[in-house]
């Protein structure tokens, strides 16, 4: 009894149309709160969660509870599953709609394996560069260099307060401040008018401070933090580590800010920013900093050209063009490739795809060397789509047409 | 009698209609000077190659939001206002901007802009019609509103107020007329002819000076200074980025005039072409129309064997803005809805017949306008808004025709009309925003996806209109009117129902090709973009009343109420995520549409709940008293 109340819970349509209905609600709402969360945000409230609990709306906090992505999607691939067991019959009639319905199974399962499988990093290089390795566009890492010896504690364990022991340092680190996103001021020799923020290092010329997290999907957290370095005989002193010393592109977007102090003082302060910190203890020196999240590879790419064309006489951006050469020591391969807007490169389990671009005209002038950001993904789900799209096409299609078929004969007889 | 005119009625009324759109394709004649001529030389605008009669018309679109201006706009009507064409417009500004300065070109409606400029209100017997203005009017005024403009551009566009929008809008037509007016000549001089020749000439002795200048030794101050007074003008000619209008000679792309001229001192020589403009500006300024035609052939003349397809391609796009193809479609659908809905009442078969005809008549013109445009640009049917619209109402009536085919009861031609001449008037709006035809930026720059992946979709958006406006039509016919009987009803439920179903099949496959484009282009099959979620709430939505219908949970009036929300959400997804202003599909922000999409909205509700009225209280279907 219980049972059949369940499979009929489990195999209803009107479960399917609740849900659906849900749906709509959820994605309508988690579009609007793009706006006031940001792409991201309103993606981890709304889409990848169970509950939504609360909502940003037009400006306003609005207090609702919804079911999120996950338990919808899960829910349907359930009530589809169960329906599609339960209900199957191998007739003409049916085909279709049981074709379509497969194909609605495999692409639910197929996104749901991208969520937990897939990976998207980046590959930033100027012309000239070569690159074994893919950065995190999102999650960072605090690194500690001593020879060839390399300790990586992943960003999300500096919260504030803790104190982090590793085996291969040979002292505890303290976390004493952590910043998601942060902003950067120089200390300008005149204006010391408060005291550093750590007793040690970049700190010394620089004001690290939070900032609010960002909402666009082209901006990103500048991750900072405030550690102490604590040794067997007490306080090391502090450090301040952030994204903003080391980085490559960052350190050019603080130079051109400090552009009107003139060339002497911005090309000074990129200097300092590029200097890495250290700390020496019992005659071993760790240089230390904080980077984005890397992945190695066992190939590298180098990028030999990076070409960005205009359309005559506008700035409106015709194409995008990285020329790269692939080096695959493993396999002797040593090519080159060319990848652009809508032509991905598929190597080695991964896709890279053009991602942004600094080169062009206005790039030349300025007397910079043109860059290239290619995104990095791994997704070993990425054909479901392809194949259940043309499942649920092919579906519909029979479907519709015996329906159209059947409608005009029946309008021919009449 | 009766049987005659049942008979040829309807293809005599599609006639007419046809000889009054062919009867537009005549190129108006040239009084004197060759304006029309003019008009069909190529320039490099906006990226690609247009005729200049686009350029021109795009522009006063933008500027005065209309294709031609009226010089005397505070005349009525009756009076015989003198108007001008768009090509005699830019002509003057190019050629002779002292003269277009004074005319009243610019449209501003918001009141505190009106007042920012110090404009003149509404008073008609001192030349004002409080809209209209000239360059020259708001020119005292103009360093205050260049700071107010320079307030707001530090702004969001979304979160700009009316005013503020105002304000962005009216600088952008000052840049525009700008650009135009240094076009051909430095915008800020005067006799330009006679100062081209004196620059021309004294090159030779002016570079003497200018190496003597650098190199330390005594110089020609009076040369020096008035090379380096032009030398200032040209450079500042270009800083504007006007259109590129001449030829390239030598180079690959064209050139932009200033350019060509700063080139002159450094050892290239003017060319032909420059020198024809330089003529025909002497002959336009002097009113000498037959040495302004001349020089006008002989630039063609040297013109037409070096850039043959350039000329070709402008001359062919001069036809299709004379050719209106969309106009006329409207207008012929008026018509043909109009027929269509009368046939109800008196139930005459010839009339909805002549609505039949007509609208078959209205879809060829729209298809060749929509195939014309196909092969102007090489491009698939939808690249942008604009061009969505047309082919939203194209897919439209097609539609509408194939059920009318087999239903033969006006439904479908009411339907096909309908939303035939709404979306033709949104396209006609959304053409102010300038060029419909802009290239394409690099993401999108691809014709396979473009025409699978957009094209699906669209479909998949006119038919959830069709499927809505069915639904809109059992409403209004079964409230208001008792026309609307069980039969009738039970085919327009089947219908929608039919449509409802090849609206789900496309707007699903549209929606996931999409995302398989995105999984092509930059690695991602699904970002939850709000274009995307827009995308996905149609087919979540016309899933959903498939499902409810499959169930049992909603009947013919449920459905009918269902489709018309459906037309809510295609709006939504088709306008109404463009001005959340996030994400990568953000590329078609109009800010005027959102008054639009609110009344529509507030009017399908409206609808919905007249649909929810018992049926008591509608006339058809009215339960039989006893």
């Amino acid at each position: 009894m219980v049972i059949k109340k369940i499979v009929g819970f489990f195999t209803s349509l009107k479960l399917t149309a609740v849900l659906l209905a849900f749906a709509t609600v959820l994605v309508f709402v988690g579009t609007i709160a793009q706006a006031d969360e940001g792409l991201y945000g309103a993606q981890a409230h709304y889409f990848k969660q169970w509950i939504v609990v609360g909502a940003h709306l037009f400006g306003h906090k609005i207090p609702l509870i919804l079911p999120g992505g996950y338990l919808l999607g899960v829910l349907l691939l359930v009530n589809l599953v169960c329906s599609h067991i339960y209900r199957f019959q191998f007739t003409t009639k049916k085909l279709g709609i049981q074709l379509a319905h497969a194909g609605v199974i495999l692409l639910l399962v197929g996104q749901l394996a991208t969520d937990i499988l897939s990976r998207e990093m980046q590959m930033h290089f100027a012309e000239g560069e070569t690159r074994s390795y893919s950065e995190s566009g999102t999650d960072y890492e605090l690194i500690f260099v001593a020879g060839n010896q390399v300790t990586a504690i992943p960003v999300k364990m500096l919260v504030a307060g803790s104190e982090l022991k590793l085996p291969s340092l040979p002292f505890t680190v303290r976390v004493k401040e952590f910043w998601k996103n942060s902003d950067i001021n120089f200390r300008a020799p005149m204006m010391k008018n408060a005291p550093p923020i750590a007793s040690n290092g970049a700190a010394l010329n620089f004001d690290f401070k939070p900032a609010p997290d960002v909402k666009a999907m082209d901006q990103k957290n500048v991750p900072s933090s405030i550690i102490e370095m604590v040794g067997a005989k007490g306080s090391l002193g502090t450090w301040a580590v952030s994204d903003w010393l080391g980085e490559a592109s960052l350190i050019q977007a603080v130079q051109e800010g400090y552009a009107s102090f003139g060339p002497a003082v911005a090309n000074s302060i990129a200097k300092q920013l590029a200097t890495p910190q250290a700390i020496e203890i019992n005659d071993q020196r760790f240089t230390f900093t904080m980077r984005p999240m890397r992945v190695n590879h066992p190939f590298s790419l180098s990028l030999l050209k990076a070409t960005h064309t205009t359309y005559p006489g506008t700035d409106i951006p015709k194409d995008f063009r990285s020329r790269v050469l692939i080096d695959n020591k493993l396999k002797g391969e040593k090519r080159e490739v060319e990848i652009s807007m809508n032509h991905p490169l598929r190597y080695g389990g991964l896709t890279f795809y053009q991602y942004q671009m600094s080169a062009g005209e206005v790039v030349e002038r300025a007397g910079r060397t043109p860059s290239s950001v290619l995104s990095v993904v791994r997704n070993p789900s990425w054909l479901t789509p392809y194949v259940g799209c043309g499942m649920v096409a092919a579906g519909l299609l029979v479907q519709f047409m015996s329906h159209l078929i059947g409608f005009i004969s029946k309008q021919k007889k009449k | 009698m009766k049987k005659i005119l049942s008979k040829w009625l309807p293809p005599s009324l599609m006639l007419l209609m046809a000889l009054w759109f062919f009867g537009n394709l005549q190129t108006p004649k040239d009084k004197d000077f060759a304006f029309s001529e003019f008009a069909q030389l190529p320039v490099t605008s906006n990226g690609r190659i247009v005729p200049l009669d686009s350029l021109a018309r795009n522009s006063l679109l933008q500027i005065r939001e209309k294709q031609t201006l009226n010089i005397e706009p505070w005349k009525g009507w009756n009076e015989k206002p003198r108007i001008i064409s768009a090509t005699e417009w830019l002509v003057t500004v190019m050629m002779n901007p002292a003269v277009a300065d004074e005319w009243p070109a610019f449209r501003i409606d918001n009141p505190d802009l009106v007042s920012l400029l110090k404009l003149p209100e509404k008073d008609l017997a001192n030349h004002s019609d409080g809209k209209h203005f000239s360059w020259n009017q708001f020119q005292p005024a103009f360093d205050k509103f260049e700071e107010e403009n320079r307030r707001v551009q530090k702004i969001e566009a979304a979160n700009r107020t009316p005013f503020e929008t105002a304000v962005s809008k009216m600088f952008q037509r000052c840049m525009l007329y700008v650009q135009l007016k240094n076009t051909l000549q430095p915008g800020d001089l005067t006799d330009w002819p006679t100062q081209f020749a004196d620059f021309e000439q004294m090159i030779p002795e002016a570079m003497v000076a200018v190496r003597e200048q650098q190199a330390g030794k005594a110089y020609d101050r009076e040369v020096f200074t008035q090379f380096a007074a032009y030398v200032q003008h040209l450079q500042h000619m270009t800083q504007f980025e006007p259109p590129l209008i001449l030829p390239p000679n030598g180079t690959k792309d064209w050139r932009r005039m200033g350019d060509a001229l700063l080139d002159i001192p450094q050892g290239k020589p003017a060319d032909a072409a420059m020198h024809d403009f330089v003529k025909m500006m002497g002959a336009f300024n002097g009113k000498n129309p037959a040495a302004f035609n001349d020089a006008l052939k002989d630039y063609r003349a040297s013109l037409i064997p070096q850039q043959e397809k350039a000329v070709a391609k402008a001359r062919a796009e001069v036809f299709f803005n004379q050719m209106q193809p969309f106009y006329a479609a409207m207008v012929i659908y008026v018509l043909a809805g109009l027929l269509a809905v009368f046939s109800w009442f008196n139930l005459s078969e010839t009339l909805r017949r002549s609505a039949v005809w007509l609208t078959w008549l209205g879809l060829a013109i729209h298809t060749i306008g929509l195939v014309y445009r196909m092969v102007l640009e090489g491009r698939p049917p939808v690249t942008n808004l604009y061009s969505s619209a047309i082919f939203i109402g194209w897919g439209s009536v097609v539609l509408g025709l194939i059920l009318e085919k087999f239903h033969k009861n006006g439904i479908g031609t009411v339907v096909a009309t309908g939303i035939g001449f709404c979306t033709l008037i949104i396209a006609h709006n959304l053409a102010r925003e300038g060029d419909t035809m802009e290239m394409m930026r690099a993401v999108l720059d691809t014709n396979f996806w473009l025409a699978t992946h957009v094209v699906t979709v669209t479909i998949g958006y006119a038919s959830t209109y069709v499927a809505g406006f069915l639904a809109l039509i059992y409403i209004l016919r079964g409230v208001f009117t008792k026309t609307l009987d069980e039969a009738t009803g039970k085919s327009l439920a089947r219908m929608i129902y039919g449509i409802v179903c090849f609206a789900t099949l496309f707007s699903f496959v549209g929606t996931v090709l999409g995302g398989i484009w995105a999984d092509q282009s930059w690695g991602r099959f699904w970002g939850w973009d709000p274009k995307e979620n827009g995308a996905l709430i149609i087919v979540l939505w016309n899933a959903l009343i498939l499902h409810l219908r499959w169930g049992g949970l909603i009947r013919d009036r449920g459905l009918v109420n269902c489709a018309i929300f459906g037309n809510i959400v295609t709006a939504w997804s088709w306008f109404g995520v463009n001005m959340l202003g996030i994400g990568l599909h953000s590329y078609g922000f109009t800010d005027a549409a959102f008054k639009w999409l609110v009344l529509f909205v507030v009017s399908q509700l409206a609808f919905i709940a007249i649909g929810l009225l018992p049926l008591q209280a509608w006339r058809s279907f009215r339960p039989n008293a006893p």
